[in-house]
C-alpha cells in the first residue's frame, strides 16, 4: 500500500461516520448513505495519490460526497418526472440535503451519529447483522476487515451487511433516536452490540487467536463515543467502566509464549494503571447516576473488585460475593451463577464453592459449557480429590475449540 | 492501544489572547470531535514558554535552575494533546485537523513506553 492509500484509510476511518450520517439525515436511508459516503471515498482514492492530499480531506470528502447525493436525488426525480408537485418535493429535498451537508462541514453532527449507531442497532435486524453494520458504519472497517475479525468468509460477510441494509430498508426504519420508553430499550441493544464486539476481540470463540486487540479498541471507541452522546444513562458509562477495565488487563493476559494466564497468575504490574483510573472513573459517574445496581455497573464492580487488589490474594471476594447476588436479582443467568459459585470457592472455601457449582450442573444450559467441569476440577482440586479432578479437566479439553484454552488447562493436567 | 504526542508548535511572541473567536471555536470542534472519536486522553495549552523554569545537572552533583525555555529556539510546545488511535496514520489523520484549528505546525510523536509504578511491581 502506498502512502496516500495509507493516508486515504486513516481519514477514512475517521469521517466516515460523520459522513454516513449527514449524508443519511436527508436520504433516509443508512444503506444509500452508505453507498454514497463510499463513491466519495473511491473518487479520493482516484485523485489523491496524482493531485496530492487536500488540506482538508474532511471537507474534501465532505463535498465529494454532496454532489453524489445530489446526483442521486436528481436521479430520483427523473423516474417520477412531469409530477410537478413531486419535482417540487424533491426540489425542496435536494436544497435540504444541500443545507444538511453543508451544517455538517461546521459543525460536530452528534445527533446524526446517534442516530445511525441506533438505526445499525435496530432491534428488527438479527445480531449479527448489528454487529456488521455497526462496524461498518460507526467503526468504518471494510468488509474484509469484519470477515477476517469473525472468522468468516468475506463473502458470507459481504451478504450479512446487505441483507441487514435491505432489512432496514424494507421494514422502513426512520432515521431517528428512539425517545421516552423505547429509548431504554434501544441503548441496551446498542449496548449489547458493543459487548459483543469487545467480547469477540477479547476472547475468540474459536481458533488460534486469544485476542484480537482491534476489535476491543472499537468497541471501546464506540463505548468512549456514546458516553458523550448519552451522557445521562448510567449503563452507558457502566459498560465503559466494564470494557475498560477488562481492557486494562491485556498486557498480563498472555505469556511470553502467547499462552493465556489466568487472572489470579497474572503479572500486575502490566495492569494498565491510567486505563483502570479511566475505568473506575466511568464506574463512579454510572453510580453517581444512581445506576449503581444495574446489569453492566454490576459487572464493573465485580471487575474493579480485581482491579483494586494489589495481590490475587488480597481480593475482596466476600464483595464480589454479594455483587453477583444482586447480578442474580436482576439478570438471573446459569454462567452468573457459575461465576458466582468460583467466588463463593474463594470466599468460602473449595467445599462451599462446589456445592454451589453443583445447585446449578443439573441445568441444561451449561451442557457442553467447558468451564462448568473446568470449576468444578479446580475446586476438586483444591479439596484433594485427584482422581475426580483430573477428569473434569479432561472433559473441559474436549469441550472447547479455543486452542489457547486448551493448552491452559493440559497444563494444568501437569 | 498506542498513544500519541501531538503537539502545536506557537512562535516565541504568540499572544493566546490575540486567537480570534473563529480559531477558538475551530479548537473546540476539534475537540469535541476528538472527545466524540473516543481518541482524547488529555489535551492542553501551555502558558509562555518565557514562564518556563529550566534544570540541568551541574558536574558537583546539584541542579542548575534557570528562568526560561531550556532550548533557545524561536518556536516552542504551545499546546498538545495525548491521543489513543490504532496506528501512526490515524494520529497524524488527527494532526491534519489540529494544522488547520490551530493555524500553527504540528508535530506527532508516538509513546515509546508508558513506565509502570516501581511499587506495584515491587509489591510483586
Amino acid at each position: 500500500m502506498t502512502d496516500s492509500h495509507k493516508t486515504i484509510e486513516a481519514v477514512w476511518k475517521i469521517e466516515s461516520t460523520r459522513l454516513i450520517a449527514a449524508i443519511a439525515r436527508v436520504t433516509h436511508d443508512i444503506g444509500i448513505a452508505e453507498e454514497l459516503a463510499q463513491d466519495a471515498l473511491v473518487t479520493a482514492l482516484e485523485l489523491w495519490p496524482e493531485e496530492g492530499i487536500p488540506r482538508n480531506p474532511a471537507a474534501w470528502l465532505m463535498t465529494a460526497a454532496k454532489r453524489r447525493a445530489l446526483d442521486f436525488l436528481r436521479r430520483g426525480s427523473m423516474l417520477v418526472q412531469k409530477h410537478e408537485e413531486i419535482t417540487r418535493e424533491l426540489e425542496f429535498q435536494q436544497q435540504q440535503l444541500a443545507d444538511a451537508m453543508d451544517q455538517a462541514l461546521d459543525q460536530v453532527i452528534d445527533d446524526d451519529v446517534l442516530r445511525l449507531i441506533f438505526t445499525a442497532c435496530h432491534p428488527v435486524l438479527a445480531v449479527e447483522g448489528r454487529v456488521a453494520l455497526t462496524l461498518r458504519l460507526i467503526c468504518g472497517l471494510s468488509t474484509a476487515e469484519i470477515a477476517r475479525a469473525f472468522l468468516v468468509p468475506e463473502k458470507t460477510l459481504g451478504q450479512r451487511i446487505f441483507r441487514a441494509k435491505k432489512t432496514l430498508s424494507e421494514a422502513h426504519v426512520p432515521f431517528e433516536t428512539p425517545r421516552g420508553d423505547e429509548l431504554r430499550e434501544r441503548v441496551a441493544s446498542v449496548l449489547s452490540v458493543i459487548y459483543l464486539i469487545f467480547n469477540e476481540g477479547y476472547t475468540a470463540t474459536a481458533g488460534e487467536e486469544w485476542m484480537r486487540a482491534a476489535l476491543c479498541e472499537d468497541a471501546l471507541r464506540l463505548g468512549r463515543m456514546l458516553v458523550q452522546l448519552l451522557p445521562s444513562e448510567s449503563e452507558v458509562h457502566a459498560l465503559l467502566a466494564l470494557m475498560e477495565l477488562q481492557a486494562s488487563r491485556s498486557r498480563a493476559r498472555r505469556g511470553s509464549k502467547g499462552e493465556a494466564v489466568l487472572l489470579k497468575d497474572q503479572d500486575r504490574s502490566l495492569w494498565d494503571d491510567a486505563q483502570i483510573r479511566r475505568g473506575l472513573a466511568a464506574l463512579g459517574d454510572a453510580q453517581r447516576l444512581g445506576g449503581g445496581a444495574k446489569y453492566y455497573a454490576l459487572q464493573a464492580a465485580i471487575a474493579a473488585c480485581h482491579m483494586r487488589a494489589r495481590t490475587a490474594e488480597a481480593t475482596d471476594w466476600e464483595r464480589i460475593v454479594l455483587l453477583y447476588d444482586a447480578l442474580m436479582q436482576i439478570s438471573p443467568s446459569p454462567i452468573v451463577a457459575l461465576n458466582r459459585a468460583v467466588a463463593v470457592g474463594m470466599a468460602q472455601g473449595p467445599s462451599a464453592g462446589l456445592a454451589a457449582v453443583d445447585e446449578i450442573a443439573a441445568d441444561p444450559a451449561l451442557a457442553g459449557y467447558h468451564l462448568l467441569p473446568s470449576v468444578r476440577g479446580d475446586l476438586l482440586m483444591k479439596m484433594g480429590n485427584f482422581i475426580q479432578a483430573y477428569e473434569e479437566v479432561q472433559r473441559a479439553i474436549t469441550m472447547t475449540q479455543n486452542v489457547r484454552e486448551q493448552e491452559l488447562l493440559t497444563e494444568r493436567l501437569k | 492501544m498506542p498513544q500519541y504526542l501531538v503537539a502545536i508548535h506557537h512562535p516565541d511572541n504568540y499572544v493566546p489572547s490575540s486567537e480570534d473567536p473563529a480559531m477558538i471555536e475551530d479548537i473546540h470542534a476539534l475537540n469535541r470531535e476528538m472527545i466524540a472519536a473516543g481518541v482524547r486522553i488529555f489535551a492542553g495549552g501551555l502558558s509562555a514558554a518565557s514562564n518556563a523554569k529550566s534544570l540541568r545537572a551541574k558536574p558537583d552533583g546539584g541542579v542548575l535552575i534557570t528562568d526560561g525555555p531550556y532550548l533557545e529556539t524561536k518556536e516552542h510546545v504551545g499546546g498538545f494533546w495525548i491521543l489513543e488511535t490504532a496506528d501512526m496514520d490515524q494520529a497524524v489523520a488527527w494532526a491534519r485537523k489540529a494544522v488547520i484549528a490551530c493555524r500553527a505546525p504540528v508535530e506527532v510523536r508516538d509513546f515509546l513506553f508508558r513506565p509502570v509504578p516501581k511499587e506495584a511491581t515491587e509489591q510483586h
